[in-house]
């Protein structure tokens, strides 16, 4: 999933303290799962900023709407009628779904609530670790299921550097080693002969480097 | 031709060393370091804004000490340079007669003073030497695209024998040698036994015939140096008992016996089998180098003249 934070409140309230009418418009995908912008996100920061706005001398009409998926058009437009008389929406799904608010409503004024941080998984409740780097060229069957595009703090494709000390990454004890990881791995598996070999450079153009991507689907396409 | 690998080649045990830039645009710091240094190493490295702390490049750096008359192991890391800037680069450095070239990873940038900066990593050090390679022996750029001219390099790789999994370390040894190093340095060695253990795993797969291994050594100029390097620096093992020896000096004398004991280190170095030199990284000691390769008997360097690639 697409992992992201809240932004600090006082962030928020610099975007939306000269406006009354305030919609917090919540996403049911991914950040709802990461519990940073579903519905109880969406509630709760109207009434932190309801708080806040009204300690500043300010009486803000605050309202919600959470929507199931803030990145298609079809979901987007049950918005319609509750952006329609506000004076700005504050999304808090991921950086996509604000973009795709912004073009769909696009005379009124989006900001986000929310910064969009990494594709990863759960690791323990209420924890979250970036596991891919969406390069758009997947080498997950070299690397025994241990991407070290997004792992290794270097994204080394012949690791590990010298840097790997019991277990972990030399920028710090909380991070693991991915190398290391990955060297279990197949060692386990009996295929350290993948390991041996030598990866060449990478082509970046599948990855953001080639400029913003695109993916079609012929079949769905109208 | 490289000076060094000339040396090597013939089969002179070669004493390498270190000379980091200065934080800012002064030469005169390089020209007082290669004042030191002259005619007691065969080549001085030239680290690359090491620790990710910004300083004079490395290029300039190299400049300044060939117009010294000191041959510079110019050292490319891969957190600040594309494969654009890095064939580029190479370019500018064979204009100025720098044919050693040290590939490396390089440190994580939040060790240094840029913490917000946005590394590259485009290719990693494995990578490099295979660019480098290409560049030197096929004439060409990555992709194919000739070279006008030629790029004479000698291509040095750096390996950790202490770094974890040790039992991937000669792996990736043997991966820098595929990839086209003609010689190694090492990070520091305090822990001789594994060093050992590790130098046989080297000859095991004859790698030592394949590449020019040169022992890292780092003079322990004081306790709290000896400490933080225990502690704080990634890659090193500093075992108990060399703090301890360490301790067990007065104050005063610490640093002669950090001297001492690097002596100690350089002979016990020398007669590994597959070891073909030492590498001397007195760290902001840079004036101590010559003192100690003269107390481990490595004075006077032998001489080979310097020949130049359009020689």
């Amino acid at each position: 999933m697409i992992v992201a934070s809240r932004k600090p409140l006082e962030e928020i309230i610099e975007c939306v303290e000269a406006e009354r009418k305030i919609l917090v418009a919540g996403c049911g995908a991914c950040v709802a799962v990461c519990m940073a912008g579903g519905e109880k996100e969406a509630e709760l920061l109207s009434i932190e900023l309801r708080m806040a706005l009204k300690l500043r001398g300010r009486a803000p009409d605050i309202k919600t709407a959470t929507i199931q998926r803030q990145c298609e058009e079809e979901f987007v437009q049950t918005l319609a009628s509750e952006v329609e008389d506000r004076d700005v929406v504050i999304s808090i799904g991921c950086g996509a779904g604000v973009q795709f608010l912004a073009k769909t409503f696009a005379d009124k004024r989006i900001v986000p609530g929310l910064n969009t941080e990494f594709i990863g998984v759960v690791t323990a409740p209420g924890e979250f670790e970036e596991v891919c780097a969406a390069c758009g060229d997947c080498i997950l069957h070299l690397t025994g299921g241990i991407c070290p595009i997004a792992r290794c703090s270097k994204s080394l494709l012949n690791g590990p550097c010298g840097g790997s000390s019991n277990g972990h990454c030399e920028i710090g004890e909380e991070a693991p080693c991915a190398w290391q990881l990955i060297f279990d791995k197949l060692k386990a598996a009996g295929r350290l002969d993948l390991m041996a070999r030598i990866h060449a450079p990478k082509n970046w153009s599948t990855s953001r480097d080639g400029g913003p991507r695109r993916a079609t689907r012929k079949e769905q396409k109208r | 031709m490289s000076r060094l690998k000339m040396l090597l080649d013939s089969g002179h045990f070669a004493v390498t060393g270190e000379c980091g830039p200065p934080k800012g645009p002064d030469g005169s710091v390089i020209r007082k370091k290669a004042a030191w240094l002259k005619g007691a190493l065969d080549a001085v490295n030239v680290t690359d804004n090491q620790t990710s702390i910004v300083r004079m490049s490395s290029v300039a750096a190299s400049k300044l000490l060939i117009d010294e008359g000191l041959e510079p192991v110019m050292q490319m890391v891969c957190r600040d340079r594309n494969r654009i800037a890095m064939q580029s680069d190479i370019f500018g450095d064979s204009a100025f007669g720098i044919q050693n070239l040290l590939c490396l990873s390089g440190d994580h940038q939040t060790f240094g003073n840029q913490t917000g900066a946005k590394n590259v990593y485009d290719v990693d050090s494995i990578q490099l030497l295979q660019i480098c390679r290409t560049l030197r022996d096929d004439n060409t750029v990555m992709g194919g695209d000739p070279v006008e001219g030629n790029v004479d390099l000698f291509l040095g790789a750096a390996s950790n024998p202490f770094g974890d999994p040790f039992e991937a370390r000669v792996m990736r040894l043997k991966k820098k040698i595929d990839a086209g190093a003609d010689f190694i340095q090492t990070q520091c060695i305090f822990n001789m036994d594994k060093f050992k253990l590790f130098m046989n795993m080297v000859r095991d797969q004859g790698l030592d015939e394949r590449v020019h291994i040169l022992a890292g050594v780092i003079p322990l100029k004081s306790l709290p140096m000896a400490k933080y390097m225990a502690k704080n620096v990634s890659g090193v093992d500093l075992p108990e008992a060399i703090l301890d020896r360490i301790k067990g000096v007065p104050k005063k004398a610490r640093a002669e016996e950090g001297i001492k004991l690097a002596v100690e280190q350089i002979a016990e170095l020398k007669a590994i089998k597959g070891v073909h030199g030492i590498h001397l990284m007195a760290i902001e000691w840079e004036e101590m180098a010559p003192r100690i390769v003269e107390a481990a008997g490595l004075l006077p360097r032998p001489t080979v003249n310097r020949v130049n690639a359009a020689d």
